[in-house]
């Protein structure tokens, strides 16, 4: 399964702005976030179950139970302070 | 079914030209309600000389154009308005600008409060400010989630769908 993982903000910055990820098994975007994280270094440090993320499927806001499918575009971001 | 529109964009915007689009050949608007959210020139005490927005292009329209459609099946608006500004902003400069047309002026002091603490917890956009000591990414505030609250709807509830939504909280005193 291939899917598009974007970044923004403090995670762009720590980690880029986007990347192709591929696995066999992740089933849905917190999957994916751990397993990310789960490569340490960076990745543990924005990523781990100790930082507050957001994440959006598709480009719609989600929470980590949301289904990642082939071709979808997930990102990870820190709560928005927009406005 | 209510006039909506939404910019996001790098240049100013103009309250008084906005305003006048947002009446504009529409005869039953008897109210409008403007926020103008700005760039605090002291953020905790330290001196910001510049912010910079970023924000996730593909989605912030989308995102906004869907609150402002729930503000308009939950207040009877005749017009509503967003401009959100990106970029790197200096202090003391407009960032954005939620304009609401009604025809009386409770439900557009409601829905220009619904559609501000809406999108400051949940439109894809964040904040790093530039101060004496560098530049650092603000934080999201506790407040705002708690100011979203009171519409019925969790922050932290992100996967739920705009149209799930609770009711609208009854008339709040002002």
């Amino acid at each position: 399964m291939k899917i598009e993982v974007r970044f923004f903000a403090s995670l762009r910055e720590a980690l880029g702005s986007a990347e192709w990820f591929e696995h066999a098994s992740a089933a849905s975007v917190g999957e994916v976030r751990d397993i990310l994280a789960a490569r340490g270094g960076r990745y543990a440090e924005v990523l781990g179950r100790q930082r507050a993320v957001r994440c959006a499927r598709n480009r719609v806001l989600c929470d980590e139970s949301a289904p990642a499918a082939e071709g979808d575009e997930i990102a990870f971001f820190p709560p928005v302070t927009g406005g | 079914m209510a006039r909506l529109g939404v910019s996001i964009q790098h240049g100013d915007f103009d309250l008084a030209a906005e305003v006048a689009a947002l009446r504009e050949s529409d005869g039953g608007v008897g109210a409008v309600v403007t926020f103008i959210g700005t760039v605090r020139e002291l953020s905790d005490g330290a001196r910001v000389s510049a912010m910079e927005l970023e924000h996730y292009p593909a989605m912030t329209e989308s995102a906004i154009e869907a609150m402002m459609g729930e503000a308009a099946a939950r207040f009877d608006i005749r017009a509503a308005r967003v401009v959100h500004r990106i970029g790197v902003l200096a202090a003391g400069e407009q960032i954005v600008l939620v304009a609401v047309a009604s025809a009386h002026r409770g439900t557009a002091f409601q829905a220009c409060e619904f559609l501000i603490d809406y999108l400051k917890t949940r439109a894809p956009f964040w904040k790093k400010e530039t101060t004496g000591s560098g530049a650092t990414w603000v934080d999201a505030r506790v407040a705002d989630d708690a100011a979203l609250a009171r519409w019925g709807i969790a922050a932290g509830d992100l996967a739920a769908p705009l149209d799930h939504m609770a009711a609208p909280p009854g008339r709040r005193d002002r």
